[in-house]
């Protein structure tokens, strides 16, 4: 059936396919990211060691990446709305992850760990689109000018 | 109308051509947009003037809904909207879930940005408070609130509300999506119960 929320590994589109687990794994990389932001704010004002923090933000862009290409494979599946709810949803977070960004600015967060805050908000901002287009988009019909495949794909 | 009535009486068991028609299904309810929009900017200019009674108020009002709509949505709505019959939950469906589309992203964005900041003007976030060890207790659980709210509430929403924008609107899955979407506001209300006592314990 359709069900199943990110915690099932796949998903059954209307057509019947087997999808990827692709919210699966972007709550995982938003998992990371949150985990890395909550272990560099802990240490504040201080700079903690910040090997932690580079691993879950990389881990956290791995699984990002693993997502596009997982999403690319995917045929047969409603690319329109999966492209109407993701720019609008992206446009939110932007705002949102761009308050906590103008936030740390404000409080002095400098240096490296504002670039690893900044890149993980990035990713969050991205992994969120994703996720919530991706559950809009597994419950509709697939498009009919796809042709079965993902856009950009021949 | 007729024929949408006729559509809903198909798609969805128990609803006769005699139910009352369904509403126009708005994913975002635009007319809400420039309210959000000066709450945000309210709240921006606040936090950039070190405006300190407007960020507390922010964070106390802004913390208050968010707790309060979560623990009243999935403790008092939910268990009401489990014994309504289908057509019932689809219309409550259409007339709520746009509403909370809004209004619970602003509410979590001003509690969030005005409690780090009110935390650093206070000195809470210094790693040499004394009770610094409650304040990243405090960050773990809206970490965990999050990932619940982003990872299973809200694609819940926004999922029922495309569902109902369908001809032929699927009645079992918006259920089972509602359902999804009331427990889990339940779990993080109450989660919201734990922030209270971090709260709580950092004012005294």
């Amino acid at each position: 059936m359709t069900t199943g929320g990110p915690a099932q590994s796949g998903a059954i589109a209307p057509s019947g396919r087997r999808l990827p687990p692709v919210a699966t794994v972007a709550v995982a990389s938003m998992a990371l990211v949150l985990t890395g932001g909550i272990y560099l704010a802990s240490y504040l004002p201080g700079r903690p060691a910040l090997g932690p923090a580079v691993g879950l933000l990389a881990a956290a862009g791995v699984l990002l990446l693993a997502n596009v290409v997982l999403l690319g494979r995917v045929q047969e599946f409603a690319w329109g709305q999966f492209f109407q709810v993701g720019r609008w949803v992206l446009l939110g977070y932007g705002v949102i992850a761009g308050m906590l960004e103008y936030v740390f600015v404000l409080d002095g967060t400098r240096g490296t760990p504002l670039v690893l805050m900044t890149l993980m908000l990035a990713v969050f901002a991205v992994d969120i689109p994703v996720l919530l287009a991706f559950s809009v988009a597994r419950y509709q019909a697939a498009d009919p000018t796809a042709e079965g495949t993902a856009p950009g794909r021949s | 109308m007729a024929a949408v009535r006729q559509d809903l009486a198909s798609a969805l068991p128990g609803v006769s051509a005699a139910a009352p028609p369904r509403p126009p299904v708005t994913i975002v309810p635009l007319r809400g947009l420039p309210i959000v929009v000066v709450v945000i900017a309210l709240l921006i200019a606040s936090i950039a003037a070190d405006w300190r009674w407007a960020i507390n108020f922010f964070h106390v009002a802004g913390g208050g809904l968010w707790t309060g709509i979560d623990l009243f949505v999935g403790l008092i709505v939910g268990p009401i909207l489990g014994r309504m019959s289908v057509p019932a939950r689809v219309e409550f469906s259409t007339r709520f879930m746009p509403k909370m589309l809004l209004i619970m992203p602003t509410l979590v964005t001003i509690t969030l940005a005005s409690g780090w900041q009110l935390a650093h003007d206070l000195g809470l976030l210094d790693s040499g408070y004394y009770r610094h060890g409650w304040v990243v207790a405090s960050f773990i659980v809206v970490g965990v609130m999050a990932v619940i709210a982003i990872g299973i509430l809200e694609p819940a929403n926004l999922a029922v509300l495309f569902e109902l924008k369908k001809p032929q609107p699927d009645g079992e899955l918006i259920g089972r999506l509602m359902r999804r979407f009331v427990y889990t506001a339940a779990i993080t209300g109450l989660m919201q119960v734990a922030t209270l006592v971090i709260m709580t314990r950092l004012a005294i």
